[in-house]
């Protein structure tokens, strides 16, 4: 049971809250205080659209303990539209449907949880921005 | 500065050793290496290991392996890096020996894989990854390199068979290896039917886990020669890092940090790519065997699957790899594998290699990665009296 770890990151999760470094302006998520471009502090918190596209994907068939059920799932690197990549699930989508560059957006779904009786950990995932046009 | 030389070398089969547990694993690859050296004198003990603390709730390895080994009292700890703990723990002793500390330091690299069961074993292996960041995503080390290799296989406009030339070298290496999980060849055939685990990787582009020991004692070069009938000197020895998350990368078909510390090691020893006979480098992944060859100078990006294509890799291609199956099929022993590799290239450069020579193989490197490159660790062998043909340069930090 890893109740306050995930509690405290609980704006990276339900709202995609980095951060954007007062030095030279580039937008981070996940947040790290300091600037991966040009290490100065960078401690501004910035609230990400959740708009972006697919930059690379893949569908997992051999899953980590907590994932079997729902195997297969896809997992992506999301560009987002203010720069940074983000690791994801993507959810609404088959993965036969999945393409490069396919523009997606930030839903709140379930990620994992801790057997039946546990507690259950919710998080950002992807999703095909055409579904809701 | 001191020069460090390998004095003797050992290994356990890569398999499923039921029958065995971490502790007599280390100590059968230990004991060899001591038969090998000729030497019992130890000052130090550098355990690289991975997931003892997940798969066999053991962790305080080197107080356990010290006295397991007879070596009570002496200087141990473990050294953890992922899969490139084995050569972190070897770029330690040598550390140690350079700063005229420690005259004699022995390497154990030990991963016991199989006290726990398939989704127990992903579950730790995901500990490697960014815990809240990717793991939680229920992203593998597989999806990581998959992730790399749909974004190569786009760029560059390839397809998944392009990379076979990697997977069925080391099969063809390993059949001449008594010490590899894997003695059978792979025809090209079953690799375009290989059983997807994080599409696009398959099962044959994937290593395979499993338990496994190997173990190096190493010394100054000037004692070297009496301890050892043949020493192999370390000529450059380099670690390096990068962002542990592969979405923080700027470039994720670019292993910095296996750039960084090839280019480091290499410079060290006064030797550029051109004169590196063989390369035993960290083929996880087809496509992390591709991005080393890329980031070590050997090919320019996007074109390091041509040295497969072309048959470059073989024993008596341009660049050998995976001389003896490499992590493919002589099998990936989670933090042995580094010392693994190191382990090889001595038995190249000491001529000792049998049917998985190199022929005149003289200068050899070895890149060993954690997870999908957050470490790079990388060291130039050498035989004995070889001389560079550039200055070597020591490291300054
Ligand atoms: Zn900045």
């Amino acid at each position: 049971m890893e109740v306050s770890r995930h509690w405290r990151l609980r704006t990276q999760r339900y709202s995609l809250v980095g951060e954007i470094c007062p030095n030279c302006g580039v937008k981070l998520f996940p947040p790290r205080d300091v600037c991966l471009e040009c290490e100065a502090p960078a401690k501004e918190l910035f609230t990400f659209t959740g708009l972006g596209e697919v930059y690379s994907y893949t569908t997992i068939y051999d899953a980590p303990a907590g994932f079997e059920r729902y195997v297969p799932y896809t997992v992506a690197l999301v560009k987002l539209a203010e720069g940074p990549l983000v690791t994801a699930q993507l959810t609404d989508v088959a993965a036969e449907d999945v393409q490069m560059g396919m523009p997606v957006e930030m839903v709140t779904r379930k990620l994992t949880e801790d057997g039946p009786e546990g507690m259950i950990v919710y998080g950002y995932k992807f999703r095909p921005i055409s579904l809701t046009a | 500065m001191t020069n460090v030389s390998i004095i003797g070398i050992g290994q356990t089969e890569v398999r499923e050793h039921w029958d065995t547990s971490l502790r007599h694993l280390a100590w059968y690859a230990i004991e060899a290496a001591l038969d090998d050296a000729i030497t019992t004198d130890i000052d130090a003990i550098y355990v690289g290991n991975m997931l003892a603390g997940s798969l066999s709730r053991q962790d305080h390895l080197g107080a356990l392996i010290a006295d397991f080994a007879g070596m009570r009292g002496r200087e141990a700890i473990t050294v953890e890096a992922a899969d490139a703990s084995g050569a972190a723990a070897l770029r330690q002793a040598v550390l140690a020996i350079q700063s005229g500390l420690v005259q004699t330091a022995l390497v154990v690299g030990v991963e016991k894989m199989t006290d726990q069961t398939g989704s127990a074993i992903g579950h730790a292996l995901a500990t490697t990854l960014d815990q809240d960041y990717e793991a939680v995503q229920g992203a593998t080390p597989a999806a990581l390199a998959a992730l790399m290799m749909r974004r190569y296989l786009h760029t560059y406009g390839l397809q998944l068979a392009d990379f076979a030339g990697f997977s069925i070298n080391a099969h063809r290496n390993a059949a001449h290896n008594p010490y590899a999980l894997f003695r059978h060849p792979l025809p090209p055939e079953r690799f375009a039917a290989g059983t997807l685990v994080a599409a696009p990787v398959t099962l044959f582009d994937q290593a395979p886990l499993a338990d496994g020991a190997a173990a190096v004692i190493v010394t100054h070069s000037e004692r070297a020669m009496d301890m050892s009938p043949h020493p192999v000197r370390i000529a450059g020895s380099a670690l390096a890092t990068d962002t542990l998350a592969l979405h923080d990368r700027r470039d994720i078909l670019w292993l910095a940090a296996a750039a960084e510390s090839a280019q480091k090691a290499m410079r060290h020893a006064g030797i550029t790519p051109a004169g590196i006979h063989l390369f035993e480098l960290h083929d996880a992944y087809t496509i992390l065997a591709a991005l080393s060859l890329e980031a070590c100078g050997f090919a320019p990006p996007g074109q390091g699957w041509q040295l497969a294509r072309d048959g470059q890799i073989g024993l008596d291609g341009r660049i050998p790899i995976s001389t003896f199956g490499g992590l493919k099929a002589r099998g990936h022993a989670g933090g042995a594998t580094g010392v693994y590799q190191i382990v090889e290239l001595a038995r190249q450069l000491r001529g000792e290699a049998g049917e998985c020579q190199v022929p005149g193989a003289r200068v050899g490197l070895a890149q060993s990665l954690g997870g999908s490159g957050g470490t790079a660790v990388t060291h130039v062998l050498t035989i004995d009296n070889f001389q560079p043909p550039f200055s070597a340069q020591a490291d300054r930090f």
